[in-house]
Protein backbone atom coordinates (compact mmCIF):
# COMPACT_ATOMS: atom_id res chain seq x y z
CA UNK A 1 0.00 0.00 0.00
CA UNK A 2 2.90 2.51 0.96
CA UNK A 3 4.34 1.29 -1.89
CA UNK A 4 1.52 2.38 -4.28
CA UNK A 5 0.93 5.13 -3.15
CA UNK A 6 4.36 6.89 -2.68
CA UNK A 7 4.43 5.37 -6.49
CA UNK A 8 1.18 6.98 -7.49
CA UNK A 9 2.88 10.17 -5.77
CA UNK A 10 6.03 10.55 -7.95
CA UNK A 11 3.80 9.55 -11.45
CA UNK A 12 1.70 12.82 -10.24
CA UNK A 13 4.84 14.65 -9.53
CA UNK A 14 6.30 13.74 -12.78
CA UNK A 15 3.39 14.26 -15.02
CA UNK A 16 2.82 17.51 -13.41
CA UNK A 17 6.92 18.74 -14.29
CA UNK A 18 6.16 17.05 -17.67
CA UNK A 19 3.41 19.76 -18.14
CA UNK A 20 4.46 22.30 -16.79
CA UNK A 21 7.27 22.74 -19.10
CA UNK A 22 10.26 21.92 -16.23
CA UNK A 23 11.29 18.93 -18.11
CA UNK A 24 12.66 21.29 -20.68
CA UNK A 25 16.07 22.52 -19.03
CA UNK A 26 15.97 25.66 -21.88
CA UNK A 27 12.50 26.89 -20.16
CA UNK A 28 14.30 26.54 -16.78
CA UNK A 29 17.25 28.41 -17.36
CA UNK A 30 15.22 30.64 -19.45
CA UNK A 31 13.86 31.74 -15.82
CA UNK A 32 17.26 31.96 -14.76
CA UNK A 33 18.71 34.15 -17.61
CA UNK A 34 17.58 37.66 -16.26
CA UNK A 35 19.73 39.13 -18.28
CA UNK A 36 18.78 37.46 -21.24
CA UNK A 37 15.00 36.86 -23.02
CA UNK A 38 13.47 35.58 -19.54
CA UNK A 39 10.64 33.10 -18.98
CA UNK A 40 8.44 33.43 -16.25
CA UNK A 41 6.99 29.87 -16.48
CA UNK A 42 9.00 28.65 -13.17
CA UNK A 43 7.26 31.38 -11.45
CA UNK A 44 3.99 29.86 -12.70
CA UNK A 45 4.54 26.62 -11.84
CA UNK A 46 5.85 27.68 -8.51
CA UNK A 47 2.94 29.67 -8.06
CA UNK A 48 0.48 26.62 -8.62
CA UNK A 49 2.28 24.49 -6.67
CA UNK A 50 2.47 26.53 -3.79
CA UNK A 51 -1.40 27.70 -4.28
CA UNK A 52 -1.73 23.58 -3.39
CA UNK A 53 0.47 23.35 -0.66
CA UNK A 54 0.44 26.30 1.51
CA UNK A 55 -3.04 25.62 2.14
CA UNK A 56 -3.28 21.92 2.56
CA UNK A 57 0.06 21.41 4.39
CA UNK A 58 -1.00 23.61 7.21
CA UNK A 59 -4.69 21.65 7.46
CA UNK A 60 -2.92 18.14 6.96
CA UNK A 61 -0.20 18.69 9.38
CA UNK A 62 -2.98 19.51 12.08
CA UNK A 63 -4.14 15.89 12.08
CA UNK A 64 -2.56 13.62 14.19
CA UNK A 65 -0.45 11.60 11.96
CA UNK A 66 -0.80 10.03 8.57
CA UNK A 67 -3.00 7.53 7.70
CA UNK A 68 -0.56 5.26 6.86
CA UNK A 69 2.43 6.21 9.05
CA UNK A 70 2.31 6.87 13.01
CA UNK A 71 3.96 10.26 12.38
CA UNK A 72 4.66 12.66 9.99
CA UNK A 73 8.51 13.51 9.20
CA UNK A 74 8.65 17.12 8.93
CA UNK A 75 12.05 18.86 9.64
CA UNK A 76 12.23 21.03 13.03
CA UNK A 77 14.81 22.94 12.58
CA UNK A 78 14.86 26.65 12.21
CA UNK A 79 18.46 27.90 12.49
CA UNK A 80 20.25 29.27 9.55
CA UNK A 81 23.78 27.66 9.59
CA UNK A 82 26.85 27.44 7.06
CA UNK A 83 25.70 23.84 5.59
CA UNK A 84 22.33 25.70 4.50
CA UNK A 85 23.58 28.45 2.64
CA UNK A 86 26.98 26.35 1.21
CA UNK A 87 24.99 23.59 -0.02
CA UNK A 88 21.84 26.24 -1.86
CA UNK A 89 24.72 27.94 -3.29
CA UNK A 90 26.55 24.69 -4.86
CA UNK A 91 23.03 23.31 -5.96
CA UNK A 92 22.33 26.98 -7.78
CA UNK A 93 25.44 26.81 -9.56
CA UNK A 94 24.82 22.99 -10.92
CA UNK A 95 21.09 24.14 -11.66
CA UNK A 96 22.13 27.08 -13.75
CA UNK A 97 24.87 25.33 -15.94
CA UNK A 98 22.45 22.38 -16.75
CA UNK A 99 18.68 23.74 -16.51
CA UNK A 100 18.14 21.19 -14.37
CA UNK A 101 16.95 20.04 -11.00
CA UNK A 102 16.62 16.67 -8.99
CA UNK A 103 13.04 16.48 -9.85
CA UNK A 104 13.42 16.79 -13.45
CA UNK A 105 16.85 14.99 -13.55
CA UNK A 106 14.87 11.99 -12.50
CA UNK A 107 11.41 12.21 -14.50
CA UNK A 108 13.15 13.65 -17.44
CA UNK A 109 15.07 9.89 -18.33
CA UNK A 110 11.89 8.34 -18.66
CA UNK A 111 11.67 10.84 -22.33
CA UNK A 112 15.27 11.60 -23.15
CA UNK A 113 17.42 8.62 -21.31
CA UNK A 114 20.70 9.11 -23.92
CA UNK A 115 21.18 13.09 -23.38
CA UNK A 116 19.85 13.47 -19.88
CA UNK A 117 21.63 10.20 -18.16
CA UNK A 118 25.29 12.34 -17.40
CA UNK A 119 23.53 14.55 -15.21
CA UNK A 120 21.75 12.00 -13.37
CA UNK A 121 24.75 9.85 -12.69
CA UNK A 122 26.56 13.25 -11.38
CA UNK A 123 23.69 13.69 -8.84
CA UNK A 124 23.48 10.57 -7.70
CA UNK A 125 27.43 9.88 -7.33
CA UNK A 126 27.56 13.58 -5.57
CA UNK A 127 24.63 12.26 -3.19
CA UNK A 128 26.17 9.00 -2.47
CA UNK A 129 30.02 10.94 -2.11
CA UNK A 130 27.79 13.16 0.75
CA UNK A 131 26.54 10.49 2.39
CA UNK A 132 29.82 8.64 2.65
CA UNK A 133 31.51 11.26 4.14
CA UNK A 134 28.71 12.09 6.20
CA UNK A 135 28.58 8.65 7.39
CA UNK A 136 32.28 8.65 8.18
CA UNK A 137 32.38 11.84 9.74
CA UNK A 138 29.87 10.78 12.43
CA UNK B 1 11.66 43.62 -23.63
CA UNK B 2 9.12 40.75 -24.89
CA UNK B 3 7.97 38.08 -22.08
CA UNK B 4 6.79 35.24 -23.21
CA UNK B 5 3.43 34.40 -21.61
CA UNK B 6 3.00 31.25 -24.09
CA UNK B 7 3.28 28.29 -21.26
CA UNK B 8 1.72 30.03 -17.83
CA UNK B 9 -1.25 28.17 -17.75
CA UNK B 10 0.40 24.82 -18.54
CA UNK B 11 3.28 25.62 -16.30
CA UNK B 12 0.25 26.92 -13.23
CA UNK B 13 -2.06 23.69 -14.02
CA UNK B 14 1.45 21.27 -13.76
CA UNK B 15 1.99 23.39 -10.25
CA UNK B 16 -1.20 22.79 -8.84
CA UNK B 17 -0.60 18.63 -9.98
CA UNK B 18 3.08 18.96 -8.38
CA UNK B 19 1.12 20.81 -5.29
CA UNK B 20 -1.56 18.08 -5.39
CA UNK B 21 1.24 15.21 -5.37
CA UNK B 22 3.54 16.96 -2.59
CA UNK B 23 -0.13 16.90 -0.65
CA UNK B 24 -0.57 13.22 -1.51
CA UNK B 25 2.31 12.36 0.00
CA UNK B 26 2.12 13.96 2.90
CA UNK B 27 -1.55 13.22 4.12
CA UNK B 28 -1.08 9.06 3.36
CA UNK B 29 2.92 8.97 4.33
CA UNK B 30 3.96 11.79 6.67
CA UNK B 31 6.70 12.54 4.21
CA UNK B 32 7.93 15.11 2.39
CA UNK B 33 8.19 15.41 -1.32
CA UNK B 34 11.42 16.39 -1.27
CA UNK B 35 13.22 14.79 -4.48
CA UNK B 36 17.14 14.95 -2.96
CA UNK B 37 15.86 14.27 0.03
CA UNK B 38 14.16 10.90 -1.27
CA UNK B 39 16.67 9.72 -3.18
CA UNK B 40 19.79 11.02 -1.46
CA UNK B 41 18.63 8.82 1.38
CA UNK B 42 17.69 6.20 -0.38
CA UNK B 43 21.74 6.13 -1.74
CA UNK B 44 22.80 6.21 1.89
CA UNK B 45 23.83 2.70 2.82
CA UNK B 46 22.24 3.08 6.22
CA UNK B 47 18.56 3.64 4.60
CA UNK B 48 15.68 1.19 6.40
CA UNK B 49 13.01 2.30 4.63
CA UNK B 50 14.35 2.26 0.57
CA UNK B 51 11.01 1.05 -0.22
CA UNK B 52 8.20 4.06 -0.63
CA UNK B 53 11.56 6.11 -2.12
CA UNK B 54 12.27 3.66 -4.77
CA UNK B 55 8.38 3.64 -5.58
CA UNK B 56 8.27 7.46 -5.47
CA UNK B 57 11.44 7.79 -7.55
CA UNK B 58 10.30 5.55 -10.39
CA UNK B 59 7.18 7.05 -10.56
CA UNK B 60 8.83 10.38 -12.09
CA UNK B 61 9.73 9.47 -14.95
CA UNK B 62 6.45 6.93 -15.44
CA UNK B 63 4.28 10.27 -15.35
CA UNK B 64 6.25 11.88 -17.69
CA UNK B 65 6.03 8.99 -19.89
CA UNK B 66 2.29 9.17 -19.27
CA UNK B 67 1.96 12.79 -20.23
CA UNK B 68 3.91 11.90 -23.06
CA UNK B 69 1.64 9.10 -24.57
CA UNK B 70 -1.28 11.81 -24.22
CA UNK B 71 -0.07 15.14 -25.38
CA UNK B 72 2.82 14.94 -27.17
CA UNK B 73 6.82 14.56 -26.00
CA UNK B 74 7.64 17.95 -24.59
CA UNK B 75 11.01 19.78 -26.40
CA UNK B 76 13.41 18.01 -24.40
CA UNK B 77 17.11 19.69 -25.18
CA UNK B 78 20.24 19.95 -23.10
CA UNK B 79 21.80 23.07 -22.08
CA UNK B 80 25.17 21.85 -22.19
CA UNK B 81 27.69 19.00 -23.69
CA UNK B 82 27.43 15.81 -21.66
CA UNK B 83 31.08 16.37 -19.36
CA UNK B 84 29.64 19.76 -18.11
CA UNK B 85 26.14 18.13 -17.40
CA UNK B 86 27.78 15.14 -15.25
CA UNK B 87 29.56 18.18 -13.45
CA UNK B 88 26.93 20.33 -12.70
CA UNK B 89 25.04 17.18 -11.72
CA UNK B 90 27.67 16.43 -8.79
CA UNK B 91 27.39 19.98 -7.97
CA UNK B 92 23.31 19.83 -7.42
CA UNK B 93 23.50 16.18 -5.81
CA UNK B 94 26.59 17.11 -3.22
CA UNK B 95 24.79 20.84 -2.97
CA UNK B 96 21.30 19.55 -2.16
CA UNK B 97 22.19 16.90 0.12
CA UNK B 98 24.25 19.55 2.51
CA UNK B 99 21.66 22.15 2.40
CA UNK B 100 18.77 19.66 2.95
CA UNK B 101 16.82 20.12 0.01
CA UNK B 102 16.46 21.37 -3.28
CA UNK B 103 13.44 23.53 -5.51
CA UNK B 104 10.46 20.49 -4.34
CA UNK B 105 11.75 20.27 -0.35
CA UNK B 106 12.41 23.66 0.15
CA UNK B 107 10.60 25.46 -2.45
CA UNK B 108 7.20 23.54 -2.91
CA UNK B 109 7.28 21.86 0.80
CA UNK B 110 9.39 23.93 3.29
CA UNK B 111 7.57 26.75 1.89
CA UNK B 112 4.35 25.65 2.79
CA UNK B 113 5.32 24.93 6.22
CA UNK B 114 6.90 28.62 6.60
CA UNK B 115 9.72 27.47 7.49
CA UNK B 116 12.75 29.75 7.57
CA UNK B 117 15.51 27.49 6.41
CA UNK B 118 13.68 26.56 3.45
CA UNK B 119 13.12 30.50 2.42
CA UNK B 120 16.65 31.71 2.91
CA UNK B 121 17.89 28.08 0.87
CA UNK B 122 15.13 29.06 -2.07
CA UNK B 123 15.95 32.68 -2.13
CA UNK B 124 19.62 31.35 -2.41
CA UNK B 125 20.04 29.20 -5.43
CA UNK B 126 17.63 30.71 -6.90
CA UNK B 127 20.31 34.09 -6.41
CA UNK B 128 22.90 32.21 -7.63
CA UNK B 129 21.22 30.16 -10.48
CA UNK B 130 20.95 33.48 -12.09
CA UNK B 131 24.12 34.89 -10.99
CA UNK B 132 25.62 31.77 -12.72
CA UNK B 133 23.49 31.88 -15.97
CA UNK B 134 24.44 35.74 -16.14
CA UNK B 135 28.15 35.12 -15.44
CA UNK B 136 28.56 32.32 -17.97
CA UNK B 137 26.44 34.40 -20.45
CA UNK B 138 29.44 37.57 -20.11
CA UNK B 139 32.35 35.66 -19.61
CA UNK B 140 31.41 32.57 -22.60
CA UNK B 141 28.69 34.41 -24.79
CA UNK B 142 27.04 30.92 -23.96
CA UNK B 143 23.00 32.17 -24.23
Amino acid sequence: MRRSVALGCGALFGFGLALSGMLEPTRVRGFLDITGAWDPTLAFVMGGALLVTGIAFPIVLRRAGPVLDSRFFVPARSDLDAPLLAGAALFGVGWGLAGLCPGPALAVLGLAFRSAWPFAAGMALGMWIYARVRGEAT
Amino acid sequence: MIIPMDHALPGFLGGLAIGAAATFLLAMLGRIAGVSGILGQALDPSCSDRDWRLAFLVGLPLGAVAFAALEGAPPVQMVARPPLLAAAGLLVGMGTRLGSGCTSGHGVCGLARRSRRSLVATLTFIAVGMATVAVQRWLFGIA
